[in-house]
C-alpha cells in the first residue's frame, strides 16, 4: 500500500477525521475552542485509561518476574483490578493532618497532575496528531516538567512531617540533577534535527534507507543519548532504581505519606502519567515517534506505532523495576554529576563531530570509538576507585 | 489591552502582593511562583514563546525551588513575631512611589518616541539562537564564565565547610 | 565493565518472566483455596484425641468408648500455656489391654491459647493425644467456638493413619507389641494361678 492509498490515509488519520466530523456540527466561531476542548478531552480520557491498564500490567509483570502471579481475582486475568483500586481510592477517608498546611496540602496533587497533563499537549501521537504544534515544543515540555518538582516540594513541606520533608528534598534534588541530564541528551537531538518542534523532529527521522529507518537511536550519539535519556527519565519519574524519595521501606512513603484516598490516587496518577509523557518524548526524540520500523510496514497506522513504542518503554520501566535494587541518595547524585553528565557533554561533542564529518563510514567509526572508549574508561575509573562501593562517613569516624 | 491581558496582569499583581503580604514565608515563595507564572503567560500572550517557556523553566523550575530551599534551610520558615509590616513603612511607600513614577515616565516617554508597529514579527527560536552565537556571543560567554565561577565558588564553600569541621 | 551486572540481572529477570509461563519452578504460586499443598508427614496444627473404633467397652458412642486417654493429666501439667483442662471420671472402664482405667469426663483444649508446641504429644505415655493438621478453624464465636471439647477432639485411629501414616503405623506396632507382652504375661500369670490353685486344691484334698 502506498502512502496515498485512501484506506491507509483513513486508518492513519482516523482520529483527525473524526475530530473534523464532530466539529462540523458547530458554528465556525466555536470550532477552534471546541476542537481544542475535544482533543484535551481525548487526552484526559485515553491516558488515564492507559494508566489503569498499566497498573495491572505492572503488578502482573512484577509478579511473574518474582515467580508469582499478580492479581488475578478481579475479572479475567485480573484486568478489572484498576476498577477495584479506583473505587477504593475514591471511597477512602481523606485524612489531612491537623498541623498540615491545608491550602498547600490540597493544591500539591492538583499542581502535579495539571503540570503533567500539560506535557501531553506537544507529543505527536501520530501523523498530524499533536495537540499543538509549537515552534518551541520541546522547551514547553521541559518547562512543564520542572513545574512538577514544585508540586513535589509542596506536598512534602505542607505535610509537616519529617519523613515527607526528607523525601521531598531528596526527590527535588534528584529531579533537578537528572533534569540537566535529560535536557542535555535532548539537545543533541535538537542539534541534529535543527528544530525544537517535536513534529519536525519526528519528520526528520521518518526516512528509510535499505528498509531501515533513520531513527536517532541507530546512530552512535543517539544510542548513547537514548541510554542517558532513559536513565534520566527513570530518575525524573522517581521509578526504581531511583525511587528512594518514595521508597516504601525507607521513608514510609516519602512525600506522599500524609495523603490518603483520592489525593494519593492523584499522586499515583501523576507519577504514571509523567512516565507516559516522558516515554512519549523519548520515543519522539530517539525512536522515531510515529514512524514505522521498516519500510514495508508503513501501511500500519502511525498512532499504532507511537503507542506500541510507548508501551514498550513502559514494559522496560517495569522490567528495570523488577530487576534493580534501589540506589542510595549519594550514589544516585554521584552517578548523575560524576558519570552521566560528563558522558552527556561528550555526547554533544560527538554529535558535532558526526555532523561535520559528513556521510560515510568514517563518522560511524570515529563517533562509536570515542563513545565506547570514554564509557569504558570512566566506568573502569569509577569501579577501580571504589566510588561504587561502601560509603565513607563524615561524622561517624 | 485585551481582556486576557487584564486577567494575566491581575494574576501577576495578586501574586506579587500576596508574596509581600502573607505571614508564612513559604506561602510568600509560592505566591511569588504564581507571579512568575503570570509573567510567563504575559510573555506567551505577546507571542514570545521562547521567553515564556524559558521563564517557566528557569524561574518556576529553578529559582522558586532555590528560594524555597533557602527559606527552609535558614530560619525563615518560622512566622515573624513582629508582624509583616515594618515600622518605617511610610518611607518605603514614598521610595516605591518615586521608583514607579520614574519607570512610568520612562515607559510612557518611550511610547511617544518609538514607531507604532502594526504587526509584531514573531521571533523564532532559530533567530534567537543565531543572535546568541552571532551578534551576542561575547555576552553569552561572559555569562557562562560567570555561572561557572559561581558553581566553582559554591563547591569550594561547601568543601571548605567539610574540611573545617574535620 | 560497568553495566555488565545490570545486563546480567536483566537477562535473569527476563528468563524468570518468560519461564513463568512454561515451567512450574519459575511460578511457585499455589492458588489457595482452589489449590492446596498436601500436608507433610510432620505437619502439626492443634492436638486431637485418638480413639480406637474396635475397642468398645460398654455403652456409649464409639468415640467415647474407644478413647485412649486415661486422664493421667500429664499433658495438662506439661502444657506451657496451660490450654488443656481435664476432669477425671469417677468410674473406670477397660482399655485396649483389658486393664481398668479412668477416662476423662471433660477434656477441653482452648485453641486460641494453644501454641502447637507438641509437648502434650511428647509426654503422653498412652499415645492418646496427637497433632491434627486442620487449620481452617475460623469461627465467629471468639470464646466458645475456639474451646474444643472432648467430642470435637476425638478422632478415630483411621483418621490418624490418614494424616500421619508413618507415625500411626509406628504407634500401632508399638501398641501391638505391648499387647502381646501383656497377653504373654497374663497367660503366664493365669498359668501360675491355675497351678497354684491346683496345688492348693491338691493339698486340701
Amino acid at each position: 500500500m502506498t502512502i496515498e492509498n485512501p484506506i491507509f490515509v483513513t486508518s492513519d488519520q482516523i482520529f483527525v477525521l473524526l475530530r473534523h466530523w464532530a466539529l462540523s456540527f458547530l458554528p465556525a466561531a466555536w470550532q477552534t475552542i471546541a476542537g481544542v476542548l475535544l482533543s484535551v478531552a481525548a487526552i484526559v480520557c485515553i491516558f488515564p485509561a492507559l494508566f489503569a491498564l498499566t497498573t495491572v500490567f505492572e503488578r502482573k509483570g512484577l509478579g511473574r518476574i518474582q515467580n508469582r502471579l499478580g492479581p488475578n481475582r478481579v475479572g479475567p486475568f485480573g484486568l478489572l483490578q484498576p476498577i477495584a483500586d479506583g473505587i477504593k481510592s475514591l471511597t477512602k477517608e481523606d485524612i489531612v493532618p491537623l498541623s498540615a498546611d491545608a491550602a498547600v496540602h490540597f493544591l500539591a496533587p492538583v499542581v502535579l497532575v495539571v503540570a503533567v497533563f500539560m506535557g501531553f499537549a506537544v507529543l505527536p501521537m501520530g501523523r498530524n496528531m499533536a495537540l499543538v504544534d509549537m515552534d518551541a515544543g520541546l522547551l514547553f515540555y521541559f518547562a512543564m516538567g520542572t513545574s512538577t518538582e514544585l508540586a513535589v516540594f509542596m506536598a512534602g513541606w505542607s505535610s509537616r512531617n519529617k519523613y515527607s520533608l526528607l523525601g521531598a528534598m531528596r526527590a527535588v534534588a534528584q529531579m533537578i540533577s537528572y533534569e540537566v541530564v535529560l535536557l542535555l541528551s535532548s539537545v543533541t537531538v535538537v542539534m541534529m534535527a535543527g528544530s525544537l518542534s517535536l513534529t519536525k523532529i519526528v519528520e526528520a527521522q521518518n526516512h528509510y534507507s535499505f528498509g531501515f529507518p533513520h531513527w536517532y537511536i541507530f546512530t552512535p550519539w543517539g544510542c548513547a543519548g537514548f541510554v542517558m535519556y532513559a536513565i534520566a527519565a527513570t530518575a525524573e519519574t522517581n521509578r526504581s532504581p531511583f525511587d528512594l524519595p518514595e521508597g516504601e521501606s525507607e521513608l514510609v512513603a516519602g512525600y506522599h505519606t500524609e495523603y490518603s484516598g483520592f489525593k494519593f490516587a492523584l499522586f499515583f496518577l501523576g507519577e504514571y502519567l509523567a512516565m507516559f509523557s516522558i516515554s512519549g518524548l523519548g520515543t519522539t526524540l530517539f525512536l522515531g515517534g510515529w514512524s514505522a520500523p521498516f519500510l514495508f510496514l508503513t501501511w500500519v497506522p502511525s498512532w499504532f506505532w507511537f503507542f506500541s513504542k510507548l508501551m514498550l518503554s513502559i514494559f522496560v520501566f517495569i522490567w528495570l523495576r523488577g530487576t534493580l535494587p534501589r540506589l542510595r541518595q549519594d550514589q544516585l547524585m554521584n552517578f548523575a554529576w560524576k558519570f552521566v553528565l560528563p558522558m552527556c557533554l561528550l555526547n554533544l561533542f560527538v554529535a558535532g563531530i558526526w555532523r561535520f564529518l559528513g556521510d560515510g563510514w568514517l563518522r560511524w567509526m570515529v563517533c562509536s570509538a570515542i563513545l565506547i572508549v570514554a564509557y569504558a574508561g570512566m566506568g573502569w575509573g569509577e569501579m577501580r576507585r571504589g566510588k561504587i562501593g561502601p560509603r565513607s562517613y563524615r561524622y561517624a569516624e | 489591552m485585551s481582556f486576557v491581558f487584564y486577567m494575566l496582569a491581575a494574576l501577576s499583581v495578586t501574586g506579587a502582593l500576596a508574596a509581600v503580604l502573607l505571614k508564612n514565608t513559604v506561602h510568600c515563595a509560592l505566591a511569588l511562583t504564581v507571579a512568575f507564572a503570570g509573567l510567563a503567560l504575559l510573555f506567551l500572550d505577546l507571542d514570545a514563546q521562547f521567553a515564556g517557556f524559558a521563564q517557566i523553566l528557569v524561574y518556576i523550575g529553578a529559582v522558586a525551588i532555590l528560594v524555597v530551599f533557602a527559606i527552609l534551610l535558614t530560619k525563615g520558615s518560622e512566622t515573624p513575631k513582629d508582624g509583616v509590616f515594618s515600622r518605617t513603612w511610610l518611607v518605603g511607600l514614598v521610595i516605591a512611589a518615586g521608583v514607579f513614577a520614574v519607570l512610568g515616565w520612562a515607559v510612557i516617554g518611550s511610547i511617544r518616541v518609538l514607531p507604532q508597529e502594526k504587526a509584531v514579527p514573531t521571533v523564532t527560536v532559530l533567530q534567537i539562537g543565531n543572535a546568541l552565537v552571532g551578534r551576542y556571543v561575547l555576552p553569552l560567554e561572559i555569562v557562562a564564565v560567570l555561572l561557572t565561577a559561581a558553581m566553582v565558588g559554591a563547591v569550594i564553600v561547601a568543601m571548605h565547610e567539610k574540611e573545617g569541621e574535620k | 565493565m560497568l553495566g555488565e551486572g545490570i545486563l546480567k540481572g536483566l537477562t535473569e529477570t527476563a528468563k524468570n518472566f518468560f519461564g513463568s509461563y512454561f515451567s512450574a519452578e519459575r511460578l511457585t504460586t499455589v492458588e489457595y483455596p482452589e489449590q492446596r499443598i498436601a500436608p507433610f508427614e510432620a505437619t502439626r496444627v492443634f492436638p486431637f484425641l485418638v480413639y480406637d473404633a474396635e475397642n468398645r467397652d460398654g455403652g456409649g458412642p464409639e468415640w467415647e468408648a474407644g478413647l485412649r486417654c486415661v486422664a493421667c493429666q500429664i499433658c495438662e501439667k506439661e502444657c506451657p500455656p496451660k490450654c488443656i483442662y481435664i476432669e477425671k471420671s469417677k468410674d473406670k472402664k477397660l482399655d485396649y489391654l483389658g486393664k481398668a482405667q479412668y477416662y476423662p469426663a471433660r477434656f477441653d483444649i482452648d485453641i486460641s491459647v494453644c501454641m502447637s508446641c507438641q509437648i502434650c504429644v511428647e509426654v503422653c505415655p498412652f499415645e492418646a493425644i496427637k497433632m491434627d493438621t486442620k487449620f481452617e478453624l475460623s469461627t465467629t464465636d471468639r470464646f466458645g467456638g475456639l474451646l474444643l471439647d472432648r467430642e470435637q477432639l476425638a478422632k478415630s485411629n483411621e483418621y490418624y493413619h490418614q494424616i500421619h501414616s508413618a507415625e500411626a503405623t509406628a504407634v500401632d506396632a508399638k501398641l501391638a507389641i505391648e499387647k502381646t507382652k501383656f497377653d504373654a504375661k497374663a497367660k503366664v500369670a493365669a498359668a501360675t494361678a491355675i497351678a497354684k490353685a491346683a496345688a492348693v486344691a491338691g493339698e486340701g484334698a
